[in-house]
């Protein structure tokens, strides 16, 4: 057993890949490990050995795959928690077999991440060379023909996206300082990830705009496929986390999963009702957080049971982001919504304890 | 002469543009001496209109008989049309050979069986079978691409093997026996080769022609009525449905491209998607154009297909074209997709009357039939809006709903706002309004009169028939109306009647004079006068229910009279109010109205007291406080001399009679919103009548003209 606390997706999934790698014939753009359709049932699965890894629409997956198989770069948008970090690594990990070249975009992401920098020791001491220079994970992508990613494309400063503009339309990096420059092997490519509530941060330019094809990552359609991401999610985390076995209780999952889904809609699952939203995203990722955190607590404080009294303390920290609106969102909730629900009682008590 | 050749058979997709390519390539390597149509022989004399350039498809056939109705579409992307134009074009005859509209609209209509997909669409059917959403696509992968020749012949075999074992019964074993009969007739005439153009599933049922007397024999004696014949204008949208009515093919918009579109259809859709988006001013470039052909190339080689279909063109078009976003996704779906167009027939197709009219209308006010719901502002004073507002409000009364009236956006009464939508049904509702006259107007007072000396036909409903006459311009149906309203009136002994009946007329009064249509004073006024002398005994024991009505009734007449300005309301309302007995929220309106009219405020602050005091059950107290503060609690705050009575009551009262009331104002005041319940509370507290005195310093005799001036535009005078 590996003493890491996440390992990544090609070293977890390596036999999937293995078996799929073994059975691919069909053919495979240049640079790829597997073939596009190989792809797609991996992060899909196949109902036997391949495990499915994003759970929604299968025209979503295709359409990411086949962009990247044009050599167009892959925008991946969506609210917080719909699986886009997820799915990029999956992809990048399909692909190319490595999804650690990796761009983490913030408001302090230097044009050096996604180009290039210096070793300045070395710079000083032997003057400009390509020994000197430190690569970034985009240069070495570029050059190894593997797929980079960055993540929270939005965040990163306007004039550091538009270095991205010549890498995704020359696919060539110039180093002015030495006259070289970096061409891209067949294989490279970019997934960038970004958040659809923060358009406004630093939306992107149209020139870069242009060069991804945009794949907007829909919250789940149904309750049902919610509570089988959910539920999947959680016994996977509970494996790696080495949580001592837990029913996972299907009961508290639909729970937390109703909850989630009544604040975030709107609106109650029968239709009757209308609730206000509270201003955090509850996303799926959230409610995979509440229930893995519920087990942990039922297994190493509680019977070893997941009791509503587990998960009511991680719900009302997941919905009350701001301390007095929306305590108020929950209360009224609570009361119009939770009170009246008959097998809901020991949940509404525990709520009532919690919060 | 030819030697004689068996019949080819030709089944297709109806409305599939694989279907109508393929029967097209058969039919002119065929050379057939006849084509026959499935379709109802009672149309032969009608094809060659089909010809005509003044006919566009989409178009269907209308066969009507006594109030049933039934539809052949055909859309240019249809294999029968095809087989029609190119029957025109080689010069060779064309006849129908389904059942005889005069039977199938005769035989009473059966209910969906179970397996009813499979018959109606049995080329989905197979599509589905191999995995397929899209039948078209399945047609192009399986059919289309194979580059053979024959693939029709394949389809029938493909058919052979789905009717295995039916048997077919009712109306279907009908069918197939006309289909039949007219296979037989064709080949009896001495027509060398003859081609069958019709759905899929009937190809078993037509190759290997059984004996004749079988089929004969079911055919003898079925029932049978006269059936009318025409082309009449089809949408898009409701091509597949089989009767006309109820859903269509999803993406007609995108099958017309198919077949019409001449090669590299992805290709020119994609272009044309961008050209939608730019016409909106999303900046969408050529290179834009370019990725989107290649994500949708790569999309179905990812998915096996061998070219890309609709799924993955409007998948490319969202991921590149849209950049993910969804309202232009709906704009290309909407525009492209659909693509909802409205056929149009020749002016020499047999019409009745009445349609030929509307047509000559739609000319003279310029107004065009379209499929897409379009938004029309029309100003009243000029003469071709005013016309077709009538025009809108006369086929309205025939039962053709082609235009909605909605809320105006200007202000003023001379304004209409409609929103057109032309819907293919219209002409049969237009078929069926026929006997009411030949033109539009003659039909539509016919009709008028016809409500209104229906027996059941309410004082109100003739109210409201006479308001419509006057929006629509009927003036000639307006004398018998009015004739039948006065005899109503005259045996109604309902004071409620009159009442519900009076506000619709009094508008229409009012109406009258900015249309120029003549008067209605005379029923008005004695309308108001058997009101005034019936409206007493008619309060006397009412239950609570029946007392609200009466209020909401009173209140209708009373804003009615109003616009009228009679006295004699006024005066029965302040008998009224001297008499005891009312109901308490009648009585408490009444003293409100009155004390809105001008009645001395001691009077009402009196009969207040009265009302409130301990003397009367509590219910009664708090329906009266109801009635009177009927409005809400606005009202409260901004007439600054309703809330003096009401404060002067209230703090007038002595301490014990204070706790007794209490409840009631609970219940009245507790009906207000909260924050007009603060208002009101605040207003008490800064002692707000004040603003009211002050208002009297003004120099009344300067104020005199305005307020003269005011109330002439109020109609007080």
């Amino acid at each position: 057993m590996t003493t890491v606390l996440r390992p990544h997706a090609e070293d977890l999934y390596a036999e999937e890949l293995a078996i799929l790698a073994k059975g691919d014939d069909r053919p495979r753009p240049p640079g790829w490990r597997l073939s596009p359709w190989a792809v797609t049932t991996y992060i899909l699965g196949d109902g036997d050995q391949i495990t499915p890894k994003y759970i929604g629409p299968r025209r979503i997956v295709e359409v990411a795959v086949a962009t990247l198989a044009t050599d167009r770069a892959l925008l991946l948008l969506g609210v917080p928690g719909t699986a886009k970090t997820w799915l990029s690594e999956h992809l990048a990990a399909a692909v190319s077999g490595d999804s650690t070249l990796l761009v983490q975009g913030t408001a302090g992401t230097a044009e050096e991440a996604v180009r290039y920098g210096w070793n300045y020791a070395r710079l000083l001491a032997e003057g400009p060379s390509r020994d000197a220079l430190t690569p970034s994970p985009v240069m070495r992508a570029m050059a190894e023909g593997r797929l980079a990613r960055v993540e929270e494309l939005t965040r990163m400063p306007s004039d550091v996206q538009d270095a991205l503009i010549t890498v995704l339309s020359e696919k060539t990096l110039p180093i002015p300082e030495l006259n070289e420059e970096v061409q891209a092997t067949k294989g490279f490519n970019v997934i960038a990830t970004a958040n659809d509530r923060d358009r406004g941060v630093n939306d992107l330019s149209s020139a870069l705009r242009r060069r991804f094809n945009t794949v907007v990552l829909p919250v789940p359609a149904s309750a049902e496929e919610e509570v089988e991401i959910v539920s999947r999610r959680v016994a996977q985390l509970g494996r790696s986390l080495e949580l001592p076995e837990t029913p996972a209780g299907m009961e508290e999952i639909r729970r937390v999963v109703t909850v989630f889904r009544e604040l975030r809609s709107g609106v109650t699952t029968d239709g009757r009702t209308k609730v206000k939203s509270p201003s955090g995203t509850l996303s799926t990722a959230e409610a995979i957080s509440v229930v893995t955190s519920g087990i942990a607590l039922a297994a190493h404080f509680g019977d070893g049971v997941l009791r509503p009294a587990d998960i009511a303390g991680g719900i009302v920290g997941a919905v009350i982001q701001d301390p007095v609106a929306d305590r108020v969102v929950w209360q009224e909730y609570l009361e119009a919504v939770v009170r009246d629900r008959d097998d809901w009682r020991d949940f509404y008590r525990a709520c009532r304890d919690a919060g | 002469m030819r030697a004689e050749a068996a019949p080819s058979i030709l089944g297709v997709r109806h409305h599939g543009p694989g279907s109508a390519k393929a029967v097209r390539a058969e039919l002119e390597r065929l050379r057939p001496d006849v084509v026959l149509i499935e379709g109802p022989p009672e149309a032969d004399p009608l094809v060659a209109l089909a010809g005509d350039p003044g006919m566009e498809p989409p178009v269907a056939l209308l066969a009507h008989a006594q109030g049933r109705a039934a539809f052949w579409p055909f859309a240019v992307f249809s294999p029968e049309w095809q087989a029609i134009a190119y029957a025109r074009e080689a010069g060779v005859e064309v006849r129908f050979c389904d059942l005889p509209a005069a039977h199938s609209l005769a035989l009473p209509e059966e209910e969906p069986a179970g397996e009813e997909t499979a018959r109606l669409d049995p080329i989905g059917e197979l599509a589905r079978a191999a995995g397929y959403d899209d039948p078209e696509r399945w047609w192009d992968d399986v059919v289309e691409h194979r580059g053979e020749g024959g693939t029709l012949r394949a389809v029938g075999e493909a058919m052979a093997a789905l009717r295995e074992g039916h048997e077919p019964s009712g109306t279907e074993a009908l069918r197939e026996a006309a289909m039949r009969r007219a296979l037989r007739n064709a080949l009896k005439d001495g027509f060398g080769s003859v081609a069958v153009v019709c759905g899929a599933w009937h190809v078993p049922a037509l190759t290997g022609l059984p004996p004749a007397a079988r089929d004969e024999r079911l055919l003898r004696g079925i029932p049978k009525v006269k059936v009318d014949m025409t082309w009449v204008p089809w949408t898009h949208g409701r091509l597949a449905a089989r009767s006309g009515y109820g859903a269509g093919v999803a993406s007609p918009g995108w099958y017309d491209h198919l077949f019409s579109a001449p090669d590299r259809p992805v290709e020119r859709w994609l272009a044309g998607a961008a050209a939608v988006l730019r016409e909106e001013g999303l900046p969408v470039s050529s290179a834009h154009v370019i990725e989107s052909v290649r994500l949708a190339q790569s999309l179905a080689g990812l998915r096996g297909r061998p070219l890309p279909g609709l799924s993955e063109v409007m998948e490319a078009a969202r991921a590149v074209l849209c950049e993910g976003d969804d309202l232009p996704v709906e704009l290309i779906q909407r525009r492209m997709v659909v693509g909802e167009r409205l056929g149009g027939v020749p002016g020499s197709t047999p019409m009745v009357p009445l349609q030929r009219h509307l047509r000559e209308e739609q000319r003279r006010l310029r107004l065009k039939p379209e499929a897409l719901a379009r938004e029309h502002d029309l100003d009243l004073r000029k003469p071709l809006d005013l016309g077709r507002s009538r025009l809108l409000h006369r086929l309205d009364m025939i039962g053709v709903p082609w235009g909605t009236t909605r809320q105006a956006r200007g202000k003023g009464t001379f304004r209409e706002s409609w929103t057109l939508e032309w819907r293919p049904e219209f002409d049969v509702a237009l078929i069926e309004a026929a006997p009411w006259g030949v033109t539009v107007d003659d039909a539509a007072a016919a009709r008028a009169g016809e409500l209104a000396a229906r027996e059941d036909a309410s004082l109100a409903d003739l109210t409201s028939i006479v308001e419509r006459c006057l929006l629509a311009d009927l003036t000639a149906a307006l004398p018998g109306i009015l004739q039948a309203i006065k005899d109503k009136a005259a045996l109604d002994g309902q004071v409620s009647h009159l009442m519900a009946a009076l506000p619709a007329l009094v508008r229409a009064q009012r109406y009258g004079d900015v249309r120029g249509s003549g008067g209605l004073a005379a029923i008005t006024d004695s309308l108001l006068a058997r009101i005034c002398a019936g409206l007493a005994p008619a309060l006397v024991g009412l239950d609570d229910d029946s007392a609200r009505q009466m209020t909401a009734l009173i209140d209708g007449v009373h804003s009615a009279v109003g616009l009228l300005g009679s006295d004699l309301w006024q005066s029965t309302l302040a008998n009224l109010a001297r008499r005891t007995g009312l109901p308490g929220i009648i009585e408490g309106r009444i003293v409100r109205i009155l004390f809105d009219a001008d009645a001395t405020v001691d009077d009402v602050s009196v009969r207040m007291a009265r009302a409130m005091s301990s003397g009367n059950p509590p219910e009664r107290a708090a329906a009266w406080m109801e009635g009177f503060l009927s409005g809400g609690g606005l009202l409260l705050v901004h007439d600054p001399r309703l809330l003096a009575i009401v404060d002067g009551w209230l703090t007038g009262l002595p301490p014990e009679a204070f706790v007794d009331v209490l409840p009631l104002l609970r219940r009245t005041f507790g009906a207000f919103a909260p924050p007009e319940r603060r208002m009101i509370g605040d207003r008490v507290r800064s002692d707000a009548p004040a603003p009211a005195r002050e208002a009297s310093d003004a120099d009344d005799e300067l104020a005199a003209g305005a307020v003269l001036t005011v109330l002439q535009i109020l109609g007080r005078t």
